[in-house]
């Protein structure tokens, strides 16, 4: 199962150039564009691990797509996204965030009912891939 | 290549393509503000026309690898090297050879890091902030010790010599520092040496250029040298000249601070004098003499 999270994600997956052109878009927002991982799935799954530093004053996607291409490198069985935070007054917060790399299987999300008392159900999604252990889910 | 849908230009009028750049008024720009130098700025003058020509073959379809352009700009103190690297960055982003055309100004500090592991992401970190631009080392034999084999300086040149040979459209990288230990540092590190195409070696300059120079600057803040005063200053330039640490440039600036200096001395002694703007702006000879640079104790450095 596709998992969908962010910008795009009902796109078919951005090829270099257009990562590229949509890390350029942020950067001349003034925004900073970050590099995320994590092998957790879970939507509600918040926490992603920082690619190296927050990227700060860049002034061309090239350098993004630098660390990308590393992050790729070392991560390419997890999911990675770029995240573009904007400082500015009144916002700072993340403007945009969408994933630039999926593993190759995505198991999908088991569906758990539990009962309660007056025929009450509540539900709890848990990603398969979640079962094992922590970098060793995708392959 | 698909001919349907790329027609190819056929002819090109090269007054037409040097005005659509814009370069010719950068080229013309430097030779007005920047004095003597000839031999960088006939070099410069090469690598522009190198840039349009290849510009234009790219549009006709004949394709070559991109040219190299790293620098290197070796020559003495307040030689103007810095001052150049500008304009060169914008020249290259007319040309479109840079995407952005931002100068990023670095010494060994910035790139260089302090324990293991701090060197690669630092100079990483500045690297992808020129991406796009310019990265100008100052004074770029610093990064390698030969004193010390396990500085760290050995790090951030790998990670640079990769990044200019890999990325080379994304990012032209100049060097510079004084000839000497230029050299040395070219021989220890021959890398350095291949990758960059263009070496350029800054002159020092002649006392008539010198006296230009200090009009120049004059005329920018304005003041201006009465003819005696000027006369002086002829006299200064070829005493300071044979002093030790003289550095062209960036010595006749100081001096000229100092000259104000004194001028606003002079005039503030004399409270019921009634200015004029011509008082104010000018310079006078007595200004000029009083530096020490004309008394016997003309011995430390920077004496005024």
């Amino acid at each position: 199962m596709r998992v969908t999270q962010g910008c795009f994600s009902f796109l078919p997956d951005l090829t270099d150039e257009q990562i590229s052109r949509q890390v350029q878009y942020c950067l001349e927002q003034g925004w900073a564009v970050n590099i995320e991982f994590t092998d957790d799935p879970h939507p509600r799954n918040h926490f992603w691990e920082m690619w190296g530093l927050p990227m700060f004053d860049l002034r061309d996607a090239a350098g993004v797509m630098m660390e990308l291409k590393e992050c790729r490198k070392v991560y390419g069985d997890r999911y990675i996204r770029l995240s573009a935070f904007d400082s500015s007054h009144g916002w700072e917060s993340v403007r945009l965030s969408f994933i630039v790399n999926r593993p190759k299987e995505e198991p999908s999300f088991r569906l758990e009912r539990r009962e309660m008392a007056g025929r009450n159900i509540r539900y709890t999604t848990t990603s398969y891939a979640a079962d094992r252990p922590e970098g060793r889910r995708y392959g | 290549m698909d001919l349907d849908t790329a027609p190819m230009t056929e002819a090109v009028n090269l007054r037409d393509e040097l005005e659509t750049v814009g370069i010719e008024e950068i080229l013309s720009q430097l030779d007005r503000e920047l004095i003597g130098l000839k031999p960088v700025k006939t070099r410069i003058r090469e690598i522009a026309s190198l840039l349009l020509i290849e510009r234009i073959r790219k549009r006709m379809g004949l394709a070559s690898e991109a040219p190299t352009l790293h620098m290197s700009f070796t020559g003495n103190p307040g030689t103007g090297k810095t001052t150049v690297a500008l304009r060169i960055a914008s020249i290259l982003h007319r040309l479109g050879f840079v995407r952005r055309g931002q100068v990023v100004s670095v010494t060994r500090d910035e790139l260089v890091g302090q324990y293991i592991g701090h060197t690669a992401p630092k100079t990483k970190e500045i690297l992808k902030k020129a991406m796009g631009g310019v990265l100008f080392i100052d004074e770029a034999y610093y990064l390698h010790r030969p004193d010390n084999e396990r500085d760290y300086g050995q790090e951030a040149i790998e990670i640079l010599l990769q990044v200019m040979e890999s990325q080379r459209e994304d990012l032209v990288v100049i060097l510079a520092g004084y000839g000497d230990r230029m050299d040395k540092f070219f021989a220890s590190n021959p890398g350095f040496r291949s990758r960059i195409a263009h070496h350029i070696d800054f002159p020092d300059y002649a006392d008539d250029e010198l006296l230009a120079i200090a009009e120049l600057m004059l005329r920018d803040m304005n003041y201006g040298f009465t003819p005696d005063a000027r006369a002086e200053f002829v006299r200064y330039i070829a005493l300071r000249k044979n002093q030790p640490l003289f550095s062209n440039a960036r010595s006749i600036r100081n001096a000229l601070d100092r000259l104000r200096l004194r001028q606003a001395n002079r005039l503030v002694a004399d409270l019921d004098h009634v200015l004029t703007a011509d008082d104010i702006r000018s310079i006078e000879a007595s200004d000029v003499l009083a530096s020490r640079v004309f008394g016997k104790g003309g011995k430390s450095a920077e004496a005024g």
